[in-house]
């Protein structure tokens, strides 16, 4: 079976700067796979290689067996991947449930009409009603976003990342900027949301350990811009150069 | 229900100014309603999708020299087939220019705008032959739904069949933006407003629907334009010039970009605060200059925000 997503010696440089050194990847479906690493190890890069945003310097990226590589993200939600970002990405100045709406309307083909009506989308109603059930939103469907707690914000740009029904989604970092007591009912939210939805494999970017091990089927450990490992959790955990480079102290 | 209510009184009070005999004051007001078609659409793309064209007054232009042209050169006279071909050429000349500018956003998008509009400019002042240069063409009374009202004269035309046309027209124009702006393409223009990098990612074609925009806005643009140089009787190079799309973006900004009839409001105050301060001096720019700092700095959601408070209250 061709795996969903794989990125292949995948080699990206920013003038002198190499950030990725021949990098694969392999994301197969019904896998979560997290990648992790010390800061600068090249993650966000790989990310914005592998959500179609950078093209690579060299080396491939193939969704369901297409080139992806540097499609842009429009291309890419068509196509069935989406993307959720460390630091807050919401519209501030929209409501919820006009937030969920879009991606919902782009999924349907319907974003650009100028005369239809925007109250009379059977298909968009139900969508946004079901993702604001499934994130815990639907109490706030008409508050503007800027006005949300953090938590609901982080909650709500993943929330409209999942309305496009995508094959595979990819979060930078899902519970930054959350306090640890909510991290893992922010996690359980997600992968719940994600057996409803279909979602066929997730991918996160992550830095808490205890996140991490807890729900990955693979963990990728980068480091300096090369793949240090590729492996389940517990070999991860076995191994000695990842726990010192990564890891840093054990846990 | 309110909104609703204030705005039956506003057609209604627009509609009485002729039966008033104050010709003066119903002359006022054709400008007002070719300025507020042409602010609708310049708004779908400040307010709505958030770019601000500094070379607006192109479109009213286009609009204005196709009506010109038709009525010198082709003898057209109808007013709806000058409507009509302005719109249609507003499209011609937005889809290469829209194509451009929308590539940029922000000071770009603006700056290319101007520049757009000034070679607009030129072109009508240079090609004599086409354009008549910096003389422009005269507007000949065009037929109003196929009636020429032969019995009025000008100000009787202007202020009877030709105010209620404008009028009417205005009020289409309104009904049809307000449909685009709550239509999924206008939901998908203000989530590119609020963050365009994050609508790419949830599917949404940043570049093409500002394109929509761009191009919607111009068709508005020049459908003001028609109805702005028949009570003038003349399309001349300076409804290209920069200082009139200045003038669009202060109608904009005094009347509030944020609200739907924001810039309705600020081409009425616009047209009449000019009439008024024109009368006394000379230096009418210098008063606007003053108003217009002081709306930016005192009223940035512009003059709506004072009327919006009020009728909610």
């Amino acid at each position: 079976m061709t795996p969903l997503l794989a990125a292949r010696d995948v080699v990206k440089r920013y003038g002198d700067v190499q950030a990725l050194s021949g990098v694969s990847l392999t994301v197969r479906e019904g896998e979560f796979v997290s990648i992790i690493g010390p800061n600068g190890a090249g993650k966000t890069t790989l990310v914005n290689v592998l959500t179609g945003l950078l093209r690579p310097s060299s080396g491939s990226v193939a969704f369901k067996g297409r080139d992806v590589a540097g499609v842009g993200p429009v291309r890419l939600a068509a196509l069935g991947m989406a993307r959720s970002f460390q630091l807050v990405n919401v519209f501030p100045g929209l409501t919820v449930a006009e937030t969920l709406s879009v991606p919902a309307l782009a999924r349907l083909g319907r974003a650009g009409r100028p005369f239809a009506s925007l109250a009379g989308n059977t298909g968009v109603a139900d969508s946004v009603a079901e993702m604001a059930e499934l994130f815990g939103l639907a109490d706030k469907l008409g508050r503007p976003v800027r006005t949300l707690p953090q938590g609901d914000k982080k909650l709500l740009d993943v929330a409209s990342a999942f309305a496009l029904r995508p094959d595979v989604i990819l979060m930078d970092e899902p519970t930054s900027g959350v306090s640890t007591r909510d991290k893992t009912a922010i996690m359980e939210t997600l992968v719940q949301a994600a057996e409803r939805l279909g979602v066929k494999a997730i991918i996160q970017v992550e830095h808490d350990m205890d996140i991490v091990f807890a729900y990955s089927d693979r963990i990728v450990a980068l480091h300096q811009g090369r793949v240090l490992a590729d492996a389940a959790p517990d070999a991860i955990r076995a191994d000695a150069e990842v726990v010192a480079t990564v890891l840093g102290v054990p846990r | 229900m309110t909104g609703a209510l204030v705005l039956a009184a506003a057609v209604a009070a627009a509609a009485v100014v002729p039966l008033t005999g104050r010709d003066y004051y119903a002359t006022l007001m054709l400008p007002f309603f070719a300025y507020s078609v042409a602010l609708l659409g310049l708004n779908l793309m400040f307010g709505t999708t958030g770019l601000l064209s500094f070379g607006h007054a192109l479109f009213l232009a286009v609009g204005g020299y196709t009506a010109a042209y038709l009525g010198s050169a082709l003898r057209v006279r109808s007013l709806e087939a000058m409507l009509v071909v302005a719109m249609v050429a507003a499209v011609v000349v937005a889809v290469p220019v829209g194509w451009l500018c929308v590539r940029y956003v922000r000071i770009y998008f603006g700056m290319l705008t101007l520049a757009f509009g000034m070679l607009f400019y030129s072109f009508l002042y240079k090609f004599y032959a086409l354009t008549g240069g910096d003389e422009g063409i005269p507007v000949a009374r065009p037929l109003l739904l196929g009636r020429a009202f032969g019995d009025l004269d000008k100000t009787g035309y202007l202020v009877g069949p030709y105010y209620y046309y404008s009028l009417a027209l205005c009020v289409v124009a309104a009904l049809t933006m307000w449909r685009i702006v709550r239509s999924p393409l206008g939901l998908s223009l203000r989530a590119i407003r609020e963050n365009a990098d994050k609508a790419a990612y949830v599917g949404v074609r940043v570049r093409r629907y500002r394109f929509y925009a761009f191009v919607i806005a111009a068709v508005f643009a020049a459908a003001g334009g028609v109805l702005l140089v028949v009570p003038t009787g003349l399309a001349s190079p300076t409804l290209a010039y920069w200082t009139h799309s200045g003038n669009l973006v202060f109608m904009l900004l005094l009347g509030g970009f944020s609200h739907f009839f924001g810039p309705v409001l600020g081409a009425f105050v616009f047209i009449f605060l000019q009439d008024q301060v024109m009368s006394v001096t000379e230096y009418w720019r210098f008063v606007f200059g003053v108003v217009l700092a002081a709306v930016v700095i005192f009223l940035p959601h512009g003059l709506m925000s004072l009327v919006v408070r009020r009728v909610d209250a």
